[in-house]
C-alpha cells in the first residue's frame, strides 16, 4: 500500500523545551491513524509541525497531490463574532476551490441541518461547531483529514456519534484520517496503527499490540480502564 | 465643501469601515489605536524637512506596520506591552519635532485646500484598501476562525497579515488630513465595533459598519463647519454618539 504520509526523524523545540524528539512513522493511504498519549505530550504540536505550522527538524513527506483538510481543537471563538456558519463554509469553498453545491453536501455529511449554518458560529454548540469544522474540511476534495481532540467540549452521547460519523465519513470518501484522542476504546475500534507520544516510551504499531494494560500504565503513568467492544 | 474634498472624504470612510470590521474581531482595538499614533513622528520630520506631511506620516505608519508584523511573530514577546511603549514612544517624539499649531493639526486634523496629487492618491489609496478587504474577506475569514485551517486551506497566513496590516496604515494615513493621528484610529474602531454589536452575518457587518463610518464623516463635516469647530472631533463625537445608541438595540437573535 502506499503511504499518505512519511515521518523520519521529526523533531521540535518550543524554545528550550523538545518537544518531539526523532519521531518516525508513516501513514498508509485510507489508513487511520490514531495519535494518543498524556496532556504535553505533543500531540498538537506535532499535528501543527506536519502541516507546517511549526518549524521543525527532520523529514516530513506527503504524497503528491496531497489535500489536508484540518480539524483544530476546541477553537477560541468570541461568542458575538457576526461570521455565520455560511459565511464561514462559503470563505472555505472559495479559498479551496469547492463549487457552491459542496457546501450543502459538506452539511449533509456531517448531519448538520441547513438552518443551524445561517446562525453566527458563535452560538453553535461544542457538538454542532465540531460538525461545522469537520464540514469545512472536507470541502475541496481533501485526501487526508487531521482530526486533533474532534470530541472537547461535545458531551458524551454526542460523542459516540461523532466518531461514528468521522468514521463514516472515512470510509464514504475514502480519506487518510490521523487522529488525536483520549478515547482509548474508540482508538481500539477504529484506528489502523496507534502513535503513543510520550517523554521515555513513545511507540508506533496496530492497537492491538500497543494498547496493553503494561503500555497504557507506562505511557500515562496511572492504569487507565477502557472497554473492548 | 468641494465635490473633490467630499469624494475624498466619503472614499476615506468606506476604507475605514472595511478595515476596521477585521481590526475589531480580531481583537486588536487597542492595538490598533495606538498604531495610529505612530504616524507622528513621521508627519514631524516631514514640517522639520519641508515635505508633504501625510507623506512623512505614511512612511512612519508603514514602519510601524513592519515593526507589528515583525513582534507579532515573536513569539516570546508580549505584543501588547511592546506595541505599548513603541508607540507611545512615538507620540513622545512627534510632538518634540511638531511644535505649536502644526502639532494641533497634526493631532487632530486640519482640512485644507486638497492638491490635485494629493486627490489623486487619496482616492487611489482607499480604492486599494477597499478593493482588498473586498476581494480577500474569504481568506480574511478563515484566518479569523484559525490560522491552522487557513495554513492547510493553501493560504500564506504571514504574508497575508502584513498585507492586512499595512491596508490598515494606508487607512490611517488617509484619514491624518481630516482627524489628525490621535482620531482617526477611532474612525477605524468605532463604526466597526457599533456593527459587531447589530450584525448577524459578515455581509450585514460591512453593510453597517461603512454605513456608520460614513454618515459620522459627511454629517460632521457640515456640523463642524456650521459650528466653526475641528471637523476630526465632531466626526468621532458623533460616531461615538451612535455606537452608544446602538447598545440600547437589542440584537434579534
Amino acid at each position: 500500500m502506499e503511504n499518505a504520509l512519511e515521518v523520519e526523524g521529526l523533531s521540535v523545540r518550543l524554545g528550550t523545551n523538545e518537544v518531539l524528539r526523532a519521531l518516525s512513522f508513516s501513514v498508509p493511504a485510507g489508513s487511520a491513524l490514531a495519535v494518543i498519549g498524556p496532556n504535553g505530550a505533543g500531540k498538537t504540536v506535532l499535528f501543527r509541525a506536519l502541516i507546517g505550522a511549526l518549524p521543525h527538524g527532520g523529514v516530513v513527506r506527503w504524497a503528491p497531490r496531497t489535500r489536508i483538510g484540518y480539524v483544530p481543537q476546541k477553537l477560541d471563538i468570541e461568542r458575538d463574532l457576526p461570521v455565520t456558519g455560511r459565511d464561514f463554509l462559503r470563505a472555505k469553498a472559495a479559498v479551496s476551490g469547492a463549487s457552491g453545491s459542496e457546501a450543502a453536501r459538506a452539511l449533509e455529511l456531517v448531519n448538520l441541518p441547513p438552518g443551524a449554518a445561517d446562525q453566527p458560529i458563535g452560538a453553535f454548540s461544542g457538538g454542532q461547531f465540531q460538525r461545522l469544522l469537520l464540514a469545512a474540511a472536507l470541502m475541496g476534495g481533501p485526501t487526508v483529514l487531521l482530526f486533533d481532540e474532534p470530541t472537547a467540549g461535545v458531551d458524551e452521547p454526542g460523542e459516540e456519534r461523532l466518531y461514528e460519523m468521522i468514521h463514516r465519513v472515512q470510509e464514504a470518501e475514502r480519506l487518510t484520517l490521523l487522529l488525536i484522542s483520549h478515547e482509548l476504546s474508540v482508538v481500539y475500534r477504529y484506528a489502523t496503527n496507534v502513535l503513543c507520544l510520550s517523554r521515555d516510551h513513545p511507540c508506533f504499531g496496530p492497537p492491538e499490540e500497543i494498547l496493553t494494560p503494561e503500555r497504557i500504565e507506562q505511557v500515562y503513568g496511572t492504569p487507565l480502564k477502557y472497554h473492548h467492544h | 465643501m468641494h465635490w473633490t474634498g467630499l469624494a475624498l472624504s466619503i472614499g476615506m470612510a468606506v476604507a475605514a469601515g472595511l478595515v476596521g470590521c477585521f481590526a475589531v474581531m480580531r481583537r486588536m482595538t487597542l492595538a490598533s489605536d495606538a498604531m495610529s499614533h505612530v504616524a507622528l513622528p513621521g508627519i514631524g520630520l516631514a514640517l522639520v524637512f519641508h515635505f508633504q506631511p501625510a507623506l512623512g506620516g505614511l512612511a512612519a505608519l508603514l514602519a510601524g506596520t513592519l515593526l507589528v508584523w515583525g513582534l507579532e511573530r515573536q513569539t516570546r514577546i508580549s505584543t501588547e506591552t511592546v506595541i505599548g511603549v513603541v508607540f507611545s514612544l512615538a507620540l513622545a517624539v512627534g510632538s518634540m519635532l511638531a511644535t505649536g499649531e502644526e502639532l494641533v493639526d497634526a493631532l487632530l486634523g486640519a482640512p485644507g485646500t486638497l492638491g490635485r496629487l494629493e486627490l489623486a492618491l487619496g482616492l487611489a489609496g482607499a480604492a486599494a484598501v477597499v478593493a482588498f478587504v473586498l476581494t480577500q474577506r474569504n481568506r480574511l475569514v478563515l484566518v479569523l476562525v484559525s490560522g491552522d485551517i487557513a495554513r492547510t486551506s493553501g493560504i500564506g497566513v504571514g504574508r497575508l497579515e502584513l498585507l492586512y496590516l499595512t491596508a490598515f496604515a494606508l487607512t490611517v494615513a488617509l484619514g491624518l488630513r481630516y482627524l489628525g493621528v490621535l482620531l482617526m484610529g477611532s474612525l477605524v474602531i468605532i463604526p466597526a465595533a457599533t456593527a459587531k454589536h447589530l450584525a448577524r452575518s459578515l455581509d450585514g457587518m460591512f453593510a453597517i459598519s461603512v454605513g456608520v463610518a460614513v454618515a459620522s464623516t459627511l454629517a460632521g463635516e457640515i456640523l463642524a463647519s456650521r459650528l466653526h469647530r475641528a471637523t476630526g472631533p465632531v466626526i468621532i463625537a458623533i460616531a461615538a454618539a451612535i455606537f452608544l445608541a446602538s447598545l440600547f438595540v437589542r440584537r434579534r437573535s
